[in-house]
């Protein structure tokens, strides 16, 4: 007999209700019953973190909650960072510093990266490349060696704070 | 710069043009093929062996089909026992079938011996554990000296020793004698540990019936659709055109996804029958223990110098556990003869003897891995040149300039009978060394010493042959034989292109260098040019992206399609502007008259001309503006040094990376950031290989490196950043010039990084000659020779 739940959540800012296994993951209730694929899952057991979503503001691995347990929260994910058709800086800067190549694992450190800069900006002190580098070894990529990506992280960091950040 | 052909006028090539592909990836609105399924879809989950060697003597679906949700299973016998047949066609070579489901026999923990097709993943992966087997257990055979021994279990019945393939490829009989009167014999083992790809994304696929075309609709996460597809049409006995297999996006590769794999092909039988979509999307244990592997080798290797560190003769003998099958379209052959054939590398060898073994064994089979021998023959030939040195008290760089393909030496034929193009060995050489000594690294290195670490700088020269062509590949005598590729370029009434291509690019950023490398020779902009790519039914039969081949023999064809539609263009601008169209050059999106600077059309006149107005030109320039044309080349040389500074923490052992510097030549950059990255990527897995991963197995044949908290692929973390320095030496070998260099970091990386160790350990006897060097391996060493 299958345990089914009503949950109800935010994803991006728009509310879903739907009715979900306990057993099933976060991360496939996002990309199968909700339509976002950009969440990936590259490891299933916490980490590769190509599947990092925001929950409540904070990173997550979504491979490692069930649905159920996002019942209420707030759930942000790579869909969530541009502006319509427009890319947020930190996506710009993924392109513009080559950070990422075959690009399965790119939703995972942009929301991961999204969350360290908004904590960043919030406290006023620009992160070290030292410090980025700490944060990007939080997820694996097969492809850049990353340096691409630390770059990036840490060029909008930088414009931010000169920017007054928002 | 001798030996290049004639360039046409740049653009576009050389520019660091941002991706196409970014943007889609950045949305999180790239396809990868597990992101298609659609409502409907069915999902495979496949029951594998617990064992490392069993006889199958039943096996019971009835649990499993009676679950709800259940919709089918098969097991070898109902799917009528299909098998992939890779094929040399070579005495010393023995062909085994790989069962797409094992029958009678499991060869390796993680075999695949039934399906199951169930309404979700989850369901299918509930009823695959309650298939039932009995087994009758078998002695495992785990690696190479169990599977050596005499009286030992043979991993195939048709084997003897063990032994898949044993190719004495080069045999100098003068080699005894040099070996005898030599001043300096260098011998050694080298080994390096059996590996995994880990693209970031599994293997999957995702395949239906369509009805209207009577064919199967395959989506593939693969590098190669056409041997997909190929492979799907021996293993079921139908024709190629059954099938047509989709590389939508595809989450990296690194060699784990250029050969077929199993479940692919089953899940394409099961369609065949349900008729109904079905999917399957491999988890990463599965990656990690019943997928494909690499680089399990083992060298034993004499090298006689002069007095004056000259290379006298080398003789190799070179044993690769390749795993329980050979892999297809490959084989198994594909590491020892690549070793065999090329160890040699960058240095002139006057007397060679190379013997290539595949040994069987219980454990998954090997794939070619991004680098495939050579990062080991380069080890190899770097520590045998380190070790000569030492032996002789001579400055190891010296003694690698003494025996190198020296400037003026191209094109070079060497005792392997493999030609090497232009490069730039030397120059790479001596300005790494100026780059290392101006950017400070010995003075570093004596102030970590100082500091109470240990540390050194290691050196690695290398060549990458690439962008093999049937010419050469023909000599490894597979049935399947790869090489050549080709591409279709297509204009539209509004002035835009369409390239189609047999490569299937899977990261590499091909969308953007094809398109840079047709706009050039139709005066368009990138952003005009699209790059169709894997797909069956769209593009010719092609060999896909594998061996650092895409840019040179994809990228070729493009340029030649595209030179052929030029020409088009201009016999119709020379139409239309009552010139010569020899006077005729596209730029800027517009044909011109040379020198004659109001005389201009837009490309997309011309185009509109052609499409709607066809009655108003002679007959010869109508009905559209497209070509078709292939390239088949011999293959080409990159080359590179690598150096780097380790440090070593004598309480932990741990191992760090202070500084990295790649100096590289791959001819005609056609994009710098690509480039860079590719360099960049390939260097954090060698360093990887060298430090870090390694698939371990039990002596039952057991793994131990399931999950990512063993195998440990490094983060951020492990690695700095890497600095490089671009020389470039055009191939005459190559329509653009450009060379491949897919591969070249990670094949340079683990042998700088072995030297390095070794440097920093050269007050003390160890001096390591196998990869990964773990803490564990230095502790033990520095407590045996009391220098902990």
């Amino acid at each position: 007999m299958k345990d089914i739940h009503l949950i109800r959540l935010r994803v991006n800012g728009r509310e879903h209700e739907l009715a979900v296994e306990s057993r099933r993951t976060l991360a496939d209730m996002l990309r199968h019953d909700l339509g976002y694929t950009g969440t990936h899952l590259g490891c299933e057991h916490g980490i590769c973190g190509a599947c990092t979503v925001l929950v409540d503001g904070s990173p997550a691995r979504a491979c490692l909650m069930f649905g159920v347990q996002a019942d209420g929260s707030e759930i942000r994910t790579v869909e969530g960072l541009a502006d319509g058709e427009q890319l947020s800086d930190l996506q710009q800067a993924f392109s513009d510093h080559h950070g990422l190549q075959c690009g399965f694992c790119t939703p995972g450190f942009l929301m991961l990266a999204e969350a360290y800069l908004s904590d960043a900006a919030s406290d006023g002190t620009g992160p070290t490349e030292a410090q980025v580098r700490e944060l990007v070894a939080s997820n694996l990529c097969r492809c850049t060696g990353y340096q691409g990506i630390v770059e990036a992280v840490l060029a909008t960091a930088w414009s931010r704070r000169s920017a007054g950040a928002p | 710069m001798s030996g290049a052909k004639l360039l046409p006028t740049t653009q576009w090539v050389g520019a660091a043009v941002p991706r196409k592909e970014d943007r889609r990836m950045l949305l999180g609105r790239g396809r990868f093929t597990g992101d298609l399924a659609r409502t409907g879809t069915l999902h495979a989950a496949f029951a594998r062996s617990p064992f490392a060697a069993a006889q199958v003597d039943a096996i019971n679906l009835s649990a499993a089909l009676t679950m709800p949700g259940v919709r089918a299973a098969f097991t070898a016998a109902e799917l009528g026992h299909p098998y992939l047949l890779a094929i040399l066609e070579r005495a010393e070579f023995t062909a085994t079938r790989m069962p797409l489901l094992a029958g009678d026999q499991v060869r390796y923990v993680g075999e695949p011996v039934a399906v199951v097709i169930a309404d979700d993943p989850y369901i299918a992966e509930d009823a695959a554990e309650v298939v039932e087997v009995e087994w009758t257990p078998l002695p495992a055979i785990a690696g190479l000296d169990a599977a050596r021994v005499a009286g030992a279990r043979q991993v195939h019945r048709e084997l003897a020793g063990n032994c898949l393939v044993d190719l004495t490829m080069f045999d100098d009989d003068r080699l005894e004698e040099i070996f005898a009167t030599a001043p300096v014999v260098v011998e050694g083992v080298f080994t390096s540990a059996r590996v995994a790809a880990l693209p970031m994304e599994g293997r999957a696929c995702l395949a239906d019936w369509d009805d209207r075309d009577e064919q199967l609709v395959i989506h593939v996460s693969t590098q190669v659709p056409h041997q997909v597809r190929s492979g799907i049409a021996q293993a079921l006995g139908v024709p190629e055109r059954r099938v047509r297999v989709i590389a939508p996006d595809v989450g990296g590769g690194f060699g784990l996804k250029c050969v077929v794999g199993r479940e692919e092909v089953v899940v394409a039988g099961a369609v065949m029958r349900l008729r109904r979509p079905v999917a399957w999307t491999e988890d990463r244990q599965e990656n990690l223990t019943a997928s494909f592997h690499g680089h399990e080798q083992r060298y034993n290797v004499r090298a006689a110098f002069d007095a004056g560190g000259r290379l006298l003769g080398l003789a190799a003998e070179i044993d690769c556990d390749v795993g329980a099958y050979s892999a297809f379209p490959f084989t198994c052959a594909v590491e020892p003869l690549m070793a065999a054939t090329e160890l040699p590398g960058v240095y002139k060898v006057p007397a060679y003897r190379a013997r290539g073994r595949g040994i069987a064994s219980n454990k998954p089979p090997t794939a070619p891995y991004r680098g495939v021998s050579r990062p080991q023959i380069v080890l190899v030939m770097e520590q045998l040149m380190e070790r000569a040195a030492r032996r002789l008290g001579m400055d190891p760089l010296q003694v690698r300039r003494i025996n190198m393909i020296g400037p003026g030496e191209f094109p070079y034929t060497g005792v392997t009978g493999v030609s090497y193009d232009e490069g730039s060995y030397r120059e790479s050489l001596d300005l790494a060394e100026q780059r290392v000594t101006a950017g400070g690294w010995p003075a570093e290195r004596d102030r970590l010493r100082q500091a109470g670490l240990r540390a050194g700088i290691g050196y690695s020269c290398f060549s990458e042959r690439t962008a093999y062509g049937t010419p050469t590949m023909s000599q490894r005598r597979m049935r399947m034989t790869p090489g050549y590729d080709t591409a279709q370029v297509r204009m539209d009434p509004s002035g835009e292109v369409i390239v189609t291509t047999g490569t299937c690019g899977h990261g590499q950023g091909h969308e953007t260098t094809f398109a840079q490398i047709v706009a050039d020779r139709l005066g368009l902009h990138p952003g005009q040019v699209r790059l169709r790519q894997g797909d069956t039914d769209l593009s010719s039969y092609g060999w896909g992206t594998f061996g650092s081949r895409s840019i040179v023999i994809g990228g070729g064809a493009a340029a030649r399609a595209a030179e052929q539609v030029a020409g088009q263009l201009r016999q119709v601008a020379a139409h239309l502007l009552e010139a010569s169209a020899a006077d005729i050059e596209l730029t800027g999106g517009s044909a011109r008259i040379r020198g004659d600077a109001g005389a201009a059309v837009p490309i997309s006149e011309l185009a509109r001309v052609v499409y709607f107005q066809a009655h108003t030109l002679p007959e010869p320039l109508r009905y559209g503006l497209e070509a078709r044309e292939s390239f088949d080349p011999p293959g080409t040389f990159s080359n590179s040094c690598h150096a780097v500074l380790v440090a070593i923490d004598p309480g932990t052992c741990e191992i760090r990376l202070r500084r990295y510097l790649v100096v590289e030549d791959c001819g005609v950059v056609i994009n710098p950031l690509v480039v860079e990255g590719q360099v960049r990527g390939g260097v954090t897995q060698g360093v990887a290989a060298a430090l870090f991963e390694r698939i371990r197995y039990d002596s039952d044949g057991q793994p131990g490196s399931a999950t990512l908290m063993d195998y440990l692929a490094p983060t951020a973390a492990e690695i700095c950043p890497i600095d490089i320095v671009h020389l470039e030496t055009p191939s005459a070998h190559s329509e653009t010039g450009a060379k491949g260099m897919g591969e070249g970091g990670t094949i340079g990386a683990p042998a700088a990084v072995l030297s390095a160790i070794n440097d920093a350990l050269s007050d003390t006897p160890v001096c390591f000659g196998h990869i990964p060097v773990l803490p564990e391996d230095l502790h033990a060493a520095l407590t045996r020779e009391g220098a902990a």
